[in-house]
C-alpha cells in the first residue's frame, strides 16, 4: 500500500532550524511542512508590509530556506509553509532569490493569496465573536483581517507541480493534510477521511511538542536529549492511518503520553473541531504504541465543513508599559512589596493615565495569584513587575519610568531594573461567508 | 494524593479561552479521574484566575478529560498584562489538585 511520509519542520515562527534539516537528510520524507504563523504574527507582518511593500513575510524564511532548500530539492522533498504571512508573493520571490543563489535549477515555487479579507470585513456588517460587539466599533483601529483558508489551494498548487508552496493564513492542519489529499486522491467531501487527516495535521503542527518537547517533568515524565530534539514524521497510509515517529537517534521520544498531550492541545469540543475543510471528531480516535517511538493514530472522523470561514482581525488595542526590578537577601519579599506600593502611589501622584494595572512579585505570585501560590517558604530573591495598559505610548513609557526610579528613591538594594513600552496589536475574530473569500495561485519557475 | 501522581496535562490557548487536558498515565485510572476531577472543582481551583465558565469534555477513547475555561487569560493572549500571556503554566498549577487517596 502507498505510504506518504510528512515531516514537521517548525512548530512556531522562532523554532529551531536544524531539526528540519535532519528530517530532510535522514527522515525519508516526501513533504516537509513548516507552521510559522501565530495568531498575531500576521497583523504585525501586515504593519511591516505597510511600511515596505516587499516586507511582511516571516523573518526566518531566509534562514530556514538557506538551510533546507538544497537538500529538499536534491531529494525531491516538497516544502509547504505559511511563512508568507502578510506577503506570500514577496516570500515566494525571496525563495526564488535564495534558490538562485544556491544554484538550484528546475524549481517551481507557488504563493497562495486570498486570505487577506480586510476590504471584505470593512465593507460588511460583522460581529466580533469574542465580545458580541459590532466590528465597526474598532473600524479605525483595524490593521489586518485574514480568513483561514483550507487545504484546497495547496492541493491545486501541488497538482500544478509546485515544489515549494508559500501561503499566508491557512488552517495549520491544512499544511499537512493537503499533500495527503493530493497523493491519495481523497475526496473533498469525505468527511471522515478529512477528519482523520485533520487529526494528523494537528498532531504535527507544533513540531517538537509531540516528540517530547514541552513535556518533560523530571521524575514524573522524563525525556532525554531535549537539546537535540527530533521533529516528528507522520507515515500515512491511504486509509488515513498514521504512524507518528521521528528520526532514529534524535533526541526526545514519541509515546502514547506525548501524543495524547499534543492531541488535546488547543482543542475545545473534541467532537467538533472546526476547520475550513471539515468539522473533525477527535472522540473516535484510537492510539496504539506499535514500537519504540512509533504511535499509530487511526479512527478520526468528521462532519461537513462549516458554511463560514473564521477570519482573524488584528487591531491596535492599546499600549502596555512595564518595568521590573529585583530584590535579594533577607527581607527581599517585604522590600519587593514596598516597591510595588511606592510605584502604585507614584503613578497616582504623577497622574499617569492607565486603564488597567498589574502588580507582581515574580517568584511569589506573578503567574497564578495568591491562592495557588502558597509555598510556605520565603525565596531568597524576588523580582518586582509593574505592567499597565494605557491609551498612548507616552503614558505607557511613564509606567516603566516609575519602576526604574526605585533605584535611588525606593527600598534598599533594588537592582537590574528594566523597562519597556509597546503598542498592543490585539486579535479578535469574525466569521465570513465562504463565497466572499477566493484564493489565487502565483508561480515562479527557475 | 495530588493529581500529578496519576495524570499529566497540557494547556492550550485561543483568545481569552484556555483549555487544560488531564490525561491518565494508566488508562485504568480514567474512571477515577472522571469521578473526581469535575468542572465545578476545577472552576473552584482556578477561582482567582478564571472569570468565566468551565466546561468539561470526556475522551474515554484516550483516557483523558479536557477542560475548557472561558475568560481565563486576562483579556486574551494578545492583550493581557500577565507575565505568562498564554497561561502555559496553568497545567502545572493543576497538578497540585487534591484527589482522595485511592483504596
Amino acid at each position: 500500500m502507498k505510504k506518504i511520509r510528512i515531516g514537521s519542520g517548525a512548530g512556531y515562527a522562532g523554532d529551531r532550524i536544524e531539526p528540519a534539516v535532519e528530517l530532510a537528510e535522514k527522515g525519508d520524507i516526501q513533504y516537509l511542512s513548516f507552521e510559522c504563523l501565530a495568531e498575531r504574527t500576521i497583523a504585525i507582518a501586515q504593519q511591516a508590509k505597510m511600511k515596505d511593500p516587499n516586507a511582511g513575510y516571516d523573518g526566518l524564511l531566509t534562514a530556514r530556506m538557506e538551510a533546507a532548500l538544497s537538500i529538499c530539492h536534491a531529494k525531491g522533498i516538497k516544502i509547504i509553509s505559511n511563512m508568507g504571512a502578510a506577503n506570500p508573493v514577496a516570500g515566494m520571490q525571496k525563495v526564488k532569490e535564495i534558490a538562485q543563489k544556491l544554484g538550484i535549477k528546475g524549481l517551481k515555487i507557488a504563493a497562495v493569496t486570498g486570505d487577506d479579507v480586510l476590504a471584505v470585513v470593512k465593507a460588511g456588517d460583522y460581529v466580533i465573536e469574542e465580545t458580541g460587539e459590532k466590528l465597526a466599533t474598532i473600524k479605525d483601529k483595524l490593521v489586518s483581517a485574514n480568513a483561514y483558508l483550507g487545504a484546497k489551494p495547496i492541493v491545486e498548487a501541488l497538482k500544478n507541480g509546485a515544489d515549494v508552496i508559500i501561503t499566508g493564513r491557512v488552517a495549520d492542519p491544512a499544511l499537512f493534510m493537503a499533500p495527503l489529499i493530493y497523493e491519495f486522491g481523497w475526496s473533498e467531501e469525505d468527511w471522515n477521511i478529512l477528519g482523520q487527516g485533520t487529526v494528523i495535521g494537528h498532531l504535527l503542527e507544533c513540531a517538537g511538542q509531540i516528540t517530547g518537547g514541552y513535556f518533560a517533568d523530571p521524575g514524573y515524565k522524563d525525556v532525554n536529549g531535549l537539546a537535540r530534539l527530533g521533529f516528528p514524521i507522520a507515515e500515512v497510509s491511504e486509509d488515513g492511518t498514521a504512524i507518528i515517529t521521528k528520526v532514529a537517534g534524535s533526541g526526545g521520544k514519541v509515546t502514547l503520553a506525548t501524543c495524547k498531550e499534543q492531541f488535546l492541545y488547543e482543542i475545545h469540543n473534541p467532537a467538533a473541531y472546526m476547520t475550513p475543510d471539515v468539522v473533525a471528531n477527535y472522540t473516535t480516535v484510537q492510539m496504539r504504541e506499535i514500537g519504540p517511538d512509533q504511535v499509530e493514530i487511526s479512527g478520526g472522523t468528521g462532519n461537513e465543513r462549516p458554511a463560514t470561514l473564521k477570519a482573524s482581525i488584528g487591531y491596535v488595542d492599546s499600549y502596555i508599559g512595564e518595568g521590573q526590578i529585583s530584590y535579594a537577601g533577607p527581607g527581599a519579599v517585604t522590600r519587593g512589596r514596598l516597591a510595588l506600593e511606592i510605584v502604585a502611589e507614584r503613578l497616582k501622584l504623577t497622574g499617569v493615565k492607565y486603564d488597567e494595572l498589574k502588580l507582581d512579585l515574580i517568584g511569589i505570585d506573578s503567574l497564578h495569584g495568591e491562592k495557588l501560590s502558597q509555598t510556605g517558604h520565603e525565596p531568597y530573591e524576588v523580582r518586582v513587575r509593574v505592567s499597565g495598559r494605557t491609551q498612548n505610548m507616552k503614558e505607557a513609557v511613564r509606567i516603566g519610568n516609575e519602576v526604574e526610579t526605585l533605584y535611588t528613591n525606593g527600598p534598599a538594594g533594588g537592582g537590574g531594573a528594566t523597562k519597556v513600552a509597546r503598542e498592543v496589536v490585539a486579535m479578535v475574530s469574525v466569521v465570513v461567508p465562504r463565497e466572499l473569500v477566493s484564493y489565487t495561485l502565483h508561480y515562479e519557475v527557475i | 494524593m495530588k493529581l500529578r501522581e496519576i495524570a499529566h496535562s497540557r494547556t492550550g490557548d485561543k483568545g481569552n479561552t484556555s483549555n487544560i487536558s488531564v490525561i491518565a498515565h494508566d488508562p485504568k485510572n480514567y474512571a477515577f479521574l472522571e469521578k473526581h476531577v469535575t468542572a465545578d472543582k476545577v472552576k473552584e481551583f482556578f477561582s482567582d484566575i478564571v472569570q468565566g465558565d468551565v466546561v468539561r469534555y470526556t475522551l474515554p477513547n484516550i483516557g483523558a478529560l479536557n477542560f475548557v475555561m472561558y475568560k481565563a487569560l486576562g483579556g486574551g493572549v494578545t492583550r493581557t498584562l500577565s507575565l505568562d500571556i498564554h497561561g502555559k503554566g496553568l497545567s502545572s498549577a493543576l497538578m497540585n489538585f487534591d484527589l482522595p487517596d485511592k483504596e
